[in-house]
């Protein structure tokens, strides 16, 4: 992996980068160990080894610029500036999550912060970016859509279409593709005929480059590039970041498909722990003020756990808010027809009271949650009776003794 | 009032809604130079220009895509799809993107698009050009449902579509884009149509004859045949909207007549007529004389023959069989 030598930015931009990509492992770590105590459910993409790619993205990208990425985004929407405990009560389905509990893990989303989401399928955020790079454009506005995905959805029909469209009608929109060399377990070299993915839009009249993922300067200065043809020459382009997901794809993944000295090898190119010792190295940055950022992320955590326990549950009556934009006020669009009595109309304010019994029935076998989740890879519907070879809950085991160890 | 065709009332709605609104823009395959494959963007082009009547690349699945990111970012996008049968291709933006993103980012976003797309059999197009989608649709939360019958509904829905904040599926139907009728005119043309309201083509006091689209003239002529050569007197209704349903017009008239004859011409499993018979059923039983009818479109792909076309598409005397079936033994 190439390791440029791009310059430093100044020591408050390294401190910003540093303490940014410290929360965003610290936050993903903890998510880790809040799913196996059941707090968070369903699916969990955790990002940690990909920090140097998001916070490198984030922090050449103006506020009013869009980003979208992909389902697995907790980090992106922090690197955007969501606060961390918005993100978590979004993982425990709590009222104070980013999207109110609707959402979920896969489905992060800030338009104050233009992190305009989490998306669950795969390809499925790509067409969008386009649509929003051409509103920007089409009212004149010069923000730019950075556009994140897999290497897996380069082989989406919708990664062609898109690449086409961008480029025929000349869209301020940077796509970056996150090659963590794996589309779930399917490695590259099995998953895509072109295992260079900066070329893969090539034939749609888009150029590509490839840059070192894991160096959070070279991320930079490959995005600020991307930015500046898109917002200043309306060019697209496609930036292929090398990176790596030192965890599973999902919290039920048992790794077969990989080797543990594969993983150990790219935890050796940490990119935290890289650009940490190189601001050391630099005299950039003291080891006071490295230890302050993983200090800093630590207390953040520690309060966004607290504050998604503490948030409450989303009411049931809440059921059905936000199904539909209300045009005009008083309109309640959303018929339940489960509601055994006589049709109340689209006009109804107000859940019926047989509709709440039935939401009430229903919601008590949500059950409190308690004890430790059974790993899903070894109980649950992924690999039953498959042993993780990078197991989980290893590392949540090992965690509070590395937690903070990230930069040694 | 002027005499209209559906497709001259469907592009003034475009028109008008696009004089008042910048931010309304049209996009599909073949809508500008081309003029629309069913030439209900004629005109466009040259009045608004290639910023706001876009043609696309064929592209199903990003049209829509790209609408919807239009949508959440300001804009509001009129998607045209050439056929509901394309449709399909697009069935992953309308359902799990379009339709899921207020509800799933918690009203953070909104997308205030309109999607377009003609169907229906009768040309002898065959079995991937002729499909009827209106049940497919009507069972996605978060989306809207049009099936306007009328140029003058056409035009009055489109605009009340265009200027609503949610995702609407505007289903056409090929077979009306040259049928006349009156269309409102004045300053501003027609006046959008509230969402939700049925129409009562047809008073009657035996059996209610609900329609969808072109199965709407359908049931008026079966109601006329009715009415001439047995002296039935149906209520014809036309939902207009199919989400929201203006299920209340269709049961008061149910509760007046006993009974129930739904058309449609799309297939019969998990139709609009299965769902609404269940809705009837359940809130309307002891108002119930005979078992609700249902005439749909048969259950088989369409067959290109022109005899075979149209032996699997209802017909006025299938409605009027069905109809004579509720009453059987009442009079």
């Amino acid at each position: 992996m190439v390791n440029a030598m791009a310059d430093l930015p100044d020591a408050a931009t390294c401190y910003e980068l540093l303490a940014r990509m410290a929360l965003i492992r610290r936050f993903e770590e903890e998510a880790g160990r809040q799913y196996q105590r059941a707090r968070a459910g369903g699916f969990l993409h955790l990002g940690i080894g990909e920090e140097a790619t998001i916070v490198g993205t984030t922090s050449v990208m103006r506020p009013e610029d869009f980003l979208i990425g992909t389902y697995r985004t907790h980090g992106h929407a922090i690197a955007r500036g969501t606060e961390s405990k918005r993100v978590m009560a979004e993982l425990f389905g709590r009222v104070d999550g980013t999207s109110g509990g609707r959402g979920g893990s896969m489905h992060i989303f800030d338009a104050e912060k233009r992190f305009m989401g989490g998306y669950g399928i795969v390809g499925g955020n790509l067409p969008i970016a386009a649509g929003i790079a051409l509103a920007s454009q089409y009212k004149g506005e010069d923000a730019v859509t950075v556009c994140m995905f897999g290497d897996g959805a380069s082989n989406t029909g919708n990664f062609g279409e898109t690449m086409n469209l961008a480029a025929l009608w000349k869209l301020p929109v940077l796509f970056l593709v996150e090659n963590n060399l794996y589309g779930m377990g399917t490695s590259v070299e099995r998953h895509s005929a072109q295992t260079d993915l900066s070329k893969k839009a090539e034939g749609y009249g888009i150029s590509g480059e490839r840059i070192d993922g894991m160096d959070v300067v070279e991320v930079r200065e490959g995005v600020a590039e991307g930015i500046r043809l898109a917002r200043e020459e309306q060019r697209p382009t496609l930036l292929e970041a090398f990176t790596y997901r030192y965890k599973g794809h999902s919290a039920a993944d048992p790794e077969v498909y990989r080797e543990r000295e594969e993983v150990e090898e790219w935890q050796e190119k940490d990119p935290i722990e890289q650009f940490a010792r190189r601001c050391r190295e630099a005299d950039v940055l003291g080891e006071r003020e490295v230890q302050q950022a993983r200090d800093a992320a630590d207390e953040a955590v520690k309060a966004a756990v607290e504050f998604a326990e503490n948030s409450p549950e989303p009411a049931l009556d809440t059921m059905y808010e936000n199904l539909y934009a209300q045009t005009e006020p008083g309109g309640w669009y959303a018929v339940d027809e489960r509601s055994p009595e006589p049709h109340r109309g689209e006009d109804e304010a107000e859940m019926p009271d047989s509709a709440r019994e039935l939401a009430e029935a229903g919601a008590s076998y949500a059950g409190q949650p308690e004890g430790p989740r059974p790993n899903p890879a070894t109980h649950g519907d992924a690999q039953e009776g498959v042993e993780p070879r990078v197991s989980s809950e290893r590392e949540v085991e090992d965690a509070p003794k590395d937690a903070a160890g990230d930069e040694d | 009032m002027a005499q209209l065709r559906m497709r001259e009332a469907l592009r003034d709605a475009m028109a008008e809604e696009m004089r008042t609104d910048e931010a309304v823009f049209v996009m599909g395959e073949d809508v500008g130079v081309f003029e629309g494959a069913f030439k209900v963007t004629e005109g466009l082009l040259e009045e608004f220009g290639e910023r706001r009547v876009r043609d696309t690349p064929i592209s199903e699945n990003t049209i829509v895509g790209t609408g919807v990111g239009a949508a959440m970012n300001g804009l509001r996008p009129i998607v045209e799809l050439m056929t509901v049968n394309f449709s399909l291709l697009a069935l992953d933006q309308i359902v799990n993107h379009a339709a899921a993103i207020p509800y799933m980012f918690n009203g953070q976003a909104k997308v205030p698009m309109v999607i377009r797309m003609p169907g229906g059999g009768g040309h002898q197009l065959g079995p991937t050009h002729s499909h009827s989608f209106e049940a497919l649709y009507l069972q996605v939360p978060g989306l809207l449902v049009a099936c306007p019958s009328t140029p003058a509904d056409g035009k009055a829905l489109l605009k009340a579509a265009i200027r609503d904040d949610n995702p609407v599926v505007f289903i056409e139907h090929e077979s009306l884009y040259g049928t006349r009728g009156e269309v409102p005119e004045g300053e501003n043309g027609a006046e959008p149509l509230r969402f939700g309201e049925a129409a009562v083509r047809r008073e009657g006091s035996d059996v209610t004859i609900v329609g969808v689209l072109k199965m709407a003239h359908v049931a008026e002529g079966a109601a006329s045949q009715l009415a001439h050569e047995h002296g039935v007197e149906a209520e014809v209704i036309d939902p207009r909207t199919l989400r929201p349903l203006d299920l209340d017009t269709i049961l008061a008239s149910v509760r007046k007549t006993n009974r129930a004859v739904i058309v449609e011409e799309g297939w019969p499993h998990g139709g609009v007529g299965a769902n609404l018979a269940t809705l009837i059923t359940e809130q309307a039983f002891d108002y119930l004389d005979a078992p609700v009818q249902r005439v749909t479109g048969a259950d088989v792909h369409m067959p290109y023959s022109k005899r075979l076309e149209q032996a699997a598409i209802p017909h006025e005397e299938h409605v009027v069989k069905a109809a004579l079936a509720t009453l059987e033994g009442a009079r």
